[in-house]
């Protein structure tokens, strides 16, 4: 099974941005990176000259470089910000459908796991426009992710699943951040740059619940497939996706490499991966069940 | 002036034929199965009373749509593309679908049958939109409750389909379509089983003064006992996060729009909908004709009446949602 590094969610410095991009580059047992803004528009020109220079560097040390695109398209510089994504020489991840109308006939491009892509019909179609492979959204049960990784052979696209970080839960119109600093979304300050991980947003009886970040919301837990590679494996699943958190991103990658390799057992590799997030639980209900938030053993 | 079409919630064969009654121009509703976004026990049709409220509501002058606007579940799309044929052949005016493949499958194989696109396809601008009308006929859009007025008549202006707006009910604050907050929550998600913070994931429990509603394993609402005891939707709920402690998501408000139909028609909108499938004839019937009075007092050039509806709206609290910018 493959690894792909998703795109950074929270809204990091540029700096930060650019160092993240060259350990991984360097450091990184990873063979997929996806690079780019998914979560606002407004924070896209912050880092934008960063891209090019991180995607040379990741290219360089053998990693294949795919270019993300915003989740939510509706204002004018957000098309065109979609619309540019096209045109930076390689293939670019979707995240809303508006993209195939942008993508050039023949041009490869990814899935993310913001499309809704929960059968074989919707596989089959954008497969068949090209697709090269599918992240499927996190809250799909193993049952229709083993149903999806049997049927994409046939389709020519393969199969990826989210793996490891927090797990995106909803995107809106309305800024979180902004709401909750009394800020309006046009005049926002940037907030969301003081969580990277997002804010924590608790209950009223103090129970950690979900975590907010700009229009997205992401789960308060991080996810951890690290339980279920053998099973997604047996599925014929091709790669699992790591969603970029503020810890150890390179032993995160060693954790996820060694498990999928069997170097290590299930409950060894959640043990280690739980000493690198000590303030973040884990959770696998969405492939394993109940509910999205569940962790099972 | 063309009137704009008054699109209303029909949760039962009764509550049909009272939108119906009631003025509207059309009622949507859906099969009593996994395949429509309102998958409540005790609502939704059977294939015989489809087919018998289609010819009730045509030998009124009113069109039936039949909403199949969940997405397929892996292994079983048979189910949907039942739900598909068999709306064509009771009749049904056009079928409102999200999914993709869904989309793919009734365009081919229903070559007849009008397509609309659901609100919970989230097509949120003129490119997407574009691409659904051009790859599969789609005739007819159902806006996302994340446009302002201004962006939907910049959307007509570059799109070959007519728009549907919601004017009233219900206000999902996340990008429809694309929300999982409830599966987290629940293990049921209104993409894959037709239902959000559903009823039997709710507890009611008492702490001292206070009545706490928790939705699975979290707690939405804690209110003193003298307060109304909201119902946990997930994203109405209090939260705290940094220095905020409140309605993180959304207050407990509902759409109404009614003051801004002259703005949405200018806008070019063609449909006018009202959401409350799982709502009560008596709510369905004063809804409707509350409507009907402001579309007919927009076409012959009245003011729309004032704060008729607020008895009926959650809370008493209403709200323009995205319509307006400051929303955001």
């Amino acid at each position: 099974m493959q690894l792909t590094l998703g795109p950074i969610l929270g809204n990091w410095p540029a700096d930060r941005f650019a160092d993240f991009y060259a350990r991984i580059a360097d450091e990184a047992d990873i063979d997929r990176v996806v690079i780019g803004e998914v979560v606002c528009s407004k924070r896209l020109p912050f880092f934008a000259d960063r891209i090019a220079p991180a995607a040379e560097r990741l290219a360089a040390a053998g990693k294949q470089v795919v270019f993300a695109s915003l989740g939510l398209v509706t204002l004018p510089r957000e098309r065109r910000q979609a619309r540019d994504a096209t045109e930076l020489g390689g293939p670019v991840e979707i995240n809303d459908l508006t993209m195939l109308r942008y993508l050039a006939p023949g041009q490869p491009f990814t899935v993310g796991p913001l499309v809704n892509v929960y059968n074989e019909g919707t596989l089959g179609f954008l497969a068949a426009r090209g697709a090269l492979s599918v992240c499927l959204p996190p809250e799909l049960p193993l049952a229709s992710i083993a149903t999806l990784a049997r049927a994409a052979p046939s389709t020519g696209a393969d199969i990826e699943v989210w793996g490891f970080g927090r797990v995106p839960l909803a995107i809106s119109g309305r800024c979180y951040h902004a709401r909750v600093h009394g800020l309006a979304k046009d005049s926002c300050q940037f907030v969301c740059a003081q969580d990277p991980d997002g804010l924590e947003v608790d209950t009223l009886d103090g129970e950690p619940f979900l975590a907010a970040n700009g229009v997205q919301t992401l789960s308060f837990t991080c996810a951890d497939a690290l339980g279920a590679v053998d099973a997604l494996a047996a599925a014929g699943v091709a790669r699992l996706r790591l969603s970029p958190q503020s810890c150890d991103m390179v032993a995160v990658a060693r954790i996820f490499r060694d498990r999928c390799a069997g170097r290590i057992d299930p409950a060894d590799a959640t043990t280690r991966l739980s000493a690198l997030l000590p303030s973040m639980p884990l959770s696998n209900g969405f492939m394993l069940g109940p509910v999205g938030a569940a962790h099972v053993a | 002036m063309t009137p704009l079409e008054l699109i209303c919630p029909a949760g039962t064969p009764s509550s049909l034929r009272t939108a119906v009654n009631a003025g509207a121009h059309a009622v949507y509703c859906g099969f009593a199965d996994e395949t429509n976004a309102r998958n409540f026990p005790g609502l939704n049709f059977s294939r015989a009373e489809l087919a018998e409220g289609v010819a009730y509501a045509r030998a009124r002058g009113a069109r039936v749509l039949v909403a199949i606007n969940t997405f397929p579940q892996a292994g079983r799309e048979a189910l949907w593309h039942a739900a598909v044929a068999d709306a064509e052949a009771a009749g049904a005016h056009a079928v409102i679908l999200a999914d993709l493949g869904l989309i793919a499958h009734a365009a081919e194989r229903h070559p007849g049958l009008r397509l609309h696109l659901s609100v919970q396809a989230a097509a949120a601008n003129a490119d997407a939109i574009n691409f659904y009308v051009e790859t599969f006929g789609i005739r007819r859009v159902v806006l996302p409750r994340v446009l302002t007025v201004e962006e939907i008549a910049a959307i007509n202006r570059e799109i070959a389909c007519e728009t549907e707006a919601f004017v009233f009910g219900g206000l999902c604050v996340m990008a429809e379509g694309r929300c999982s907050l409830s599966s987290y929550a629940t293990g049921k998600s209104p993409n894959m089983n037709g239902v959000c913070s559903p009823a039997s994931h709710v507890v009611y429990r008492q702490d001292g003064a206070d009545l706490v509603a928790r939705l699975g394993d979290f707690t939405i609402h804690r209110v003193g006992k003298d307060e109304p005891a909201p119902y946990p939707t997930l994203c109405k709920g209090c939260f705290k996060a940094g220095p905020y402690a409140g309605h993180v998501f959304e207050d407990p408000v509902s759409l109404d729009a009614a003051q801004m139909i002259p703005q949405l028609a200018a806008a070019g909108v063609t449909a006018l909908k009202i959401e409350g499938r799982q709502r009560s004839r008596a709510y369905v019937e004063a809804v409707v004709k509350g409507f009907r009075r402001a579309v007919d007092a927009h076409v012959a050039g009245r003011p729309i009446p004032v704060g008729a509806l607020n008895a009926l709206t959650e809370g008493q609290r209403t709200t323009a949602g995205a319509y307006r910018k400051t929303w955001r």
